[in-house]
């Protein structure tokens, strides 16, 4: 294979850019054994993304009356706009409660505490050791009796449901704020604030959630995707969420899953859109919110 | 946002601790206590109801390892058997499919705008799980999915025919749609180290007359080892737990781990609750070790590759 060095050894000494731009020509000039290759597996992978959905779409079209699923689904099932307005409503609580206990903390943390760090990433790690059925499984007999009675009411159904996709979103959430909080001199501008007469409330309201508003932004996207199609807790909450509405609907109907699965799929793309829109120019990656 | 120069997690912290004030130390402690309560209520308490009861008869209550002794049981060992191996089977493929997919639009001479175009794509397959993906994949594959009828119209083979057995509602069925989300996670999290393989490497090697073949089963490929296997080690952890996507697929038919806790959840199906609690530790203990040996080998290779 003619690697980079076979055009650097002659002319070592030369100039930085002339190098690198040797070194690109020397890329350009692959095998074609290789390329082909690389091509294949691409391919490969690209079927193995669209052909599941191709299948899906083109199910949802086979109806007799053109766009029936859809127009059964987005115009004439309540219950479709109903789940999806109560997973959103749930996913704004959510996320409302996970940036009111975690912004605080890591900053906190970070100004204060730091030789707490390794507990507090410890704990907000822990989720991803313990799986949403584990988790709603010691919530139902938790607080199945005693003074928590939660799982008696629709008020303490919905209470646990948020709470335990706040836990959910901690991961996620944690490292978005930690890292925005890092990227943002907090001792500076706590210290300028404080010197203004500010008190703790205001800082963090006026002066730490706008500076790391992108992370703020990144870390709740990510969280209102996972509550939106999330079906193992909601479904042993009984909850009227969306994932749950999707899993009894592909048991009872035909063409409607697949328009319904199309739809949800199209959610997961805006979602993840606008978190790599949120993401361009700083260091966040696309994340990623595990299996379900 | 400006990042003038990457700091360590230490030094962010050294900058960022004020002088200690001890006579306030208890207050400081006290901007916590919110974040740990929540844990404490809505993790911990609930999870440690589990563990306590696991190690607790389902009659009398009193300490015993009974339950975990019961695990035993045929039924339970087949779901530990069946789910560990499903897991096995689509990270070491996922994980494998995955790492040539980043290496062919990073270093495989496809054009740019591929990998960006990848990179997104892994990013939506990768969080489109559960229900959704486990309808999907029936119809693509399932009785009157579009792949089968292709098949047979195509070329003639009928997949659910008596000679060729197979089922999207089956282990292999599972597997393959746990592929879909499994391998564009390898993509994301290997894509990075591959980028940050140096090319000074490469060229040392190169002026020292190795070969290609060489560069990679001597450097590359040691380097890259410990994220390649940490990854493959979360994927595992990423399919053991996997409940959503499995239960919708096959009705819980599949002897899993997950349906079997599922079916305990809705109706004690063991007649003995507390055999579920143990049942669920196992699970918790597996998700332990594997998350644990993630991190390790995560940690590691961020030795070399900064």
């Amino acid at each position: 294979m003619t690697g980079p060095g076979a055009a650097i050894g002659p002319r070592a000494v030369e100039t930085i850019p002339a190098l690198q731009g040797g070194v690109a020509a020397a890329r350009r000039r692959r095998p074609s054994g290789s390329r082909l290759f690389s091509w294949v597996i691409f391919i490969i992978g690209v079927l193995y993304f669209l052909v599941p959905l191709y299948a899906t779409l083109e199910f949802s079209l086979r109806t007799k009356v053109p766009f029936a699923a859809y127009n059964n689904v987005l115009f004439k099932d309540k219950n479709f706009a109903g789940s999806l307005l109560y997973s959103g409503v749930i996913g704004v609580i959510t996320i409302v409660v996970s940036l009111l206990i975690i912004v605080p903390t890591a900053y906190w943390v970070r100004l204060r505490l730091p030789r707490l760090r390794p507990y507090v990433e410890f704990v907000t790690l822990l989720p991803f050791v313990i799986p949403p059925l584990i988790l709603v499984f010691g919530l139902l007999r938790a607080y199945a009796s005693g003074p928590l009675a939660l799982t008696g009411s629709e008020l303490g159904l919905n209470a646990l449901l948020v709470a335990a996709y706040t836990v959910l979103s901690f991961p996620y959430m944690y490292r978005s704020v930690d890292s925005g909080l890092q990227a943002i001199d907090i001792r500076t501008l706590t210290e300028a604030a404080q010197s203004m007469g500010a008190g703790w409330g205001r800082i963090l309201l006026t002066v730490i959630f706008p500076n790391i508003r992108v992370a703020l932004l990144s870390g709740s996207f990510l969280t209102l995707a996972i509550v939106i199609g999330e079906y193992t807790i909601a479904s042993f909450l009984v909850r009227p969420a969306f994932g749950p509405y999707l899993a009894l609907l592909g048991r009872d109907k035909a063409f409607e899953p697949a328009a319904v699965s199309i739809i949800s799929f199209g959610l997961t793309w805006m979602a993840m859109g606008v978190i790599a829109l949120l993401g361009r120019g700083s260091r966040t990656r696309i994340q990623v919110a595990g299996a379900r | 946002m400006a990042v003038d120069a990457p700091l360590t997690v230490e030094q962010a912290s050294v900058r960022a601790a004020p002088p200690a004030r001890p006579g306030r130390r208890g207050l400081t402690l006290l901007g916590v206590v919110p974040f740990f309560a929540f844990a404490v209520l809505f993790l911990l308490f609930p999870v440690g109801f589990l563990v306590v009861g696991s190690f607790q008869d389902s009659v009398t209550q009193a300490p015993t390892l009974q339950n975990y002794i019961d695990l035993s049981e045929p039924n339970i060992v087949l779901a530990y058997t069946s789910s560990i191996e499903i897991s096995l089977v689509t990270a070491v493929l996922g994980g494998i499919f995955g790492f040539l997919l980043a290496y062919a639009v990073i270093l495989g001479g496809l054009p740019r705008f591929l990998r960006s175009l990848l990179m997104t794509f892994s990013g939506v397959a990768s969080n489109f799980a559960g229900v959704p993906l486990a309808l999907a994949f029936t119809f693509t594959l399932g009785l009157q999915g579009l792949v089968t009828k292709l098949i047979l119209n195509g070329l003639g083979i009928d997949l659910y025919s008596k000679s060729v057995g197979f089922s999207i509602y089956t282990k292999l069925g599972l597997e393959l749609t746990y592929l879909y989300f499994q391998f564009p996670l390898m993509v994301l999290i290997v894509a990075p180290a591959i980028d940050g393989l140096k090319r000074e490497w490469r060229e040392a090697s190169e002026n020292l007359g190795g070969s290609s073949r060489q560069y990679w089963q001597h450097i590359a490929l040691p380097i890259l080892m410990p994220t390649l296997l940490g990854t493959v080690i979360l994927l595992f952890g990423n399919s053991f737990g996997a409940q959503a996507t499995a239960y919708q697929l096959t009705a819980g038919l599949v002897p899993l781990v997950t349906n079997l806790i599922t079916a305990q959840i809705s109706g004690d199906v063991f007649h003995n609750v507390n055999l579920g609690y143990a049942l669920a530790m196992g699970m918790v203990v597996i998700m332990a070790i594997s998350i644990t040996g993630y991190s390790l080998l995560q940690r590691r290779s961020e030795r070399w590759l900064r």
